[in-house]
């Protein structure tokens, strides 16, 4: 039998108009919040693994860390059809870098010590596309990012993705850490019974202290990557925007902006 | 004293500009700290003549370890064996996939930090300081370092600039982790359809998303003509990733990079991998329905609404007006 660990994060709104707060450099996150949309691709990655019988999967985890609101994320997770959650909070973790985050969520894979390990290809909010990397790390496990195709012979991955070069195909033993690029499917959207289902499957909600998780090496008492300030680029002027209301003049105007800079 | 030690990203005996551009702007920060800029190779057959060219733009060592390309373990095993037996304050990687892999494994090992995406480096007060947009571009974070410091650039943020000569290569023996040995390499950089030219065409009409399927790249290929012999098609990735165009018609962060003298972009979102590879157009259209998408933020003409009835309709007034 096997086990798949799906890391996700909470992440603000798409619609939500983001800012740095200026005094710590942190990502203002207040505001409406969702499951980042990019870890909705490994939600579906491990449920086709499973209903495809390409891997003989008995259960599916969401793993999150993020602070009290982020179960919204988990139920999110759960009802797209993952089976149970796990939710690192604790004020410590505020702060926390890229390899800070790694560590803790390592540490709480260790814990279920499953085959698998799935992550979206980056957050919608911080970027970093380097989380899978550094929890790959922490367990000594293989890892590869941005997959769009994986296929699974035995303990073996087949792994294909783009790189600077052209497509790569990489195999891959279990277990691993296995980030997929939004190209591997189209993930479903959760049903109205799933829904309302989600918050009674079973959700465990941890402390650092029960996790085990040495609270030096996460928070602002472990981030090695230190804000120190910001600005604004340098100014662009804006461009030029038509609301396309009617065609025919819709093109007109495209086609004066054009002939006005000799692009025709 | 600090040095800086460069990952040098190679394929079929050529090292990658983005990388060529890190050891040009390492060479330079390792002046300022009072030390040199290092590069290190990884792959199983990499010439004499390869490694030594970082030399040429300013790398006063090259080290090269004999191991598979292409996958972030062995290298994260060689910079570590390498940082460790040598004074080295920072770590710096072009822009690539393997620079954000192999970069947090490194952070991760070291007890480092790491800053992604960056775009510039400046030393104040003998350290390094690290540029990141965030944001949508929209503000610029500093990022300071504590223990080693790993740096991933953004593509295309930092130019090679020659200043010295071809170097001699030193081989470093690594003993790679358990972890390396449980990947393999099975084909690196296939290309996928046909070998389309995107690099010389003064108009590019790029296909996004939003164009919906392959066949609809001929209402780009439409507009394409209209404009006549120097314009060319080209796609994003999730269009390339999806089957509807060849790889080598990609545009962003793992395909090509174009500054054509017009960029059109037809359901094209503007992501970040995708901007890094064509802000330098001279000028920048966008046709998108979603009044949301990144692309309107650096468009110099954005045009909300359909491209399916906007696009044709174009390529016809195009068309009459050249007569």
């Amino acid at each position: 039998m096997t086990k798949i660990v799906v890391l996700v994060k909470e992440v603000p709104d798409a619609a939500v108009q983001k800012h740095v707060d200026s005094s710590s450099g942190r990502l203002d996150r207040s505001g409406e919040k969702t499951l980042n949309p990019f870890d909705t691709h490994a939600i579906e990655a491990a449920l086709q693994l499973k209903e495809s019988g390409a891997l003989d999967v008995d259960e599916v985890v969401a793993i999150t860390v993020g602070p009290s609101s982020a179960v919204k994320a988990l139920h999110k997770a759960v009802s797209l059809g993952a089976d149970r959650s796990i939710h690192l909070t604790d004020d410590a973790l505020a702060g926390s870098d890229v390899v800070g985050t790694g560590y803790a969520l390592a540490e709480l894979v260790k814990r279920e010590s499953p085959d698998l390990v799935l992550a979206g290809q980056q957050s919608d909010d911080g970027q970093s596309y380097a989380v899978g990397a550094a929890v790959a790390e922490y367990l000594g496990w293989p890892g590869l990012t941005q997959v769009i195709k994986l296929d699974v012979d035995g303990q073996t991955l087949t792994c294909e993705r783009q790189a600077e070069y052209g497509y790569d195909t990489v195999k891959v033993t279990l277990p691993a850490v296995i980030s997929v690029g939004d190209a591997i499917n189209e993930p479903r959207y959760p049903s109205l019974k799933a829904i309302m289902g989600a918050k009674k499957k079973p959700l465990e909600s941890l402390s650092l202290g029960d996790a085990g998780i040495d609270a030096s090496k996460v928070g602002e008492a472990g981030r090695k990557a230190v804000w120190t300030g910001s600005k604004q680029p340098p100014a662009k002027s804006g461009g030029e925007i038509i609301e396309d209301e009617d065609t025919a003049a819709t093109v007109e105007k495209i086609v004066t902006w054009l002939d006005d800079r000799k692009l025709i | 004293m600090t040095n800086i030690l460069v990952y040098a990203l190679h394929h079929e005996g050529a090292v990658n500009k983005n990388s060529l551009g890190a050891i040009s702007t390492a060479a330079k920060l390792a002046e300022e700290l009072g030390g040199e800029a290092h590069a290190l190779f990884v792959g199983e057959d990499i010439a004499d003549d390869t490694a030594g060219t970082v030399g040429t733009y300013g790398a006063k060592k090259a080290f090269r370890v004999k191991a598979p390309a292409g996958i972030a373990q062995p290298i994260v095993d060689a910079l570590d064996a390498v940082v460790e037996s040598g004074d080295y304050g920072y770590v710096v990687f072009g822009g690539g996939l393997l620079g954000f892999e192999a970069g947090a494994g490194l952070a991760a090992r070291r007890g480092g930090g790491i800053g992604v995406e960056i775009t510039g480096l400046r030393v104040e007060d003998g350290k390094i300081v690290a540029e990141r947009p965030v944001l949508g571009d929209s503000e610029i974070s500093d990022i300071a370092f504590e223990g080693i410091g790993i740096i991933a650039a953004r593509l295309n943020a930092f130019e090679p600039v020659e200043s010295g000569s071809p170097i001699s290569v030193e081989d470093v023996d690594v003993t790679l982790s358990d972890a390396a040995g449980k990947l393999e390499v099975v084909t690196r950089g296939e290309q996928r359809g046909a070998d389309v030219n995107i690099e010389d065409a003064t108009i590019l009409v790029t296909g996004g998303r939003g164009l919906g399927s392959a066949e609809n790249f001929s209402v780009a290929d439409g507009l394409a003509a209209a404009f006549g012999g120097s314009a060319a098609v080209a796609a994003t990735r999730a269009a390339v990733d999806a089957g509807w165009f060849p790889y080598a018609g990609q545009i962003g962060q793992t395909g090509k990079t174009v500054a054509p003298k017009l960029y059109l972009g037809l359901g094209v979102s503007g992501a970040i991998q995708h901007k890094v590879g064509m802000q330098s157009s001279d000028a920048i259209v966008a046709i998108n329905k979603d009044s949301n998408a990144p692309i309107f933020e650096f468009a110099d003409l954005g045009v909300v609404g359909d491209l399916h009835s906007i696009v044709p309709a174009l390529a016809e007034a195009i068309k009459a007006k050249k007569g």
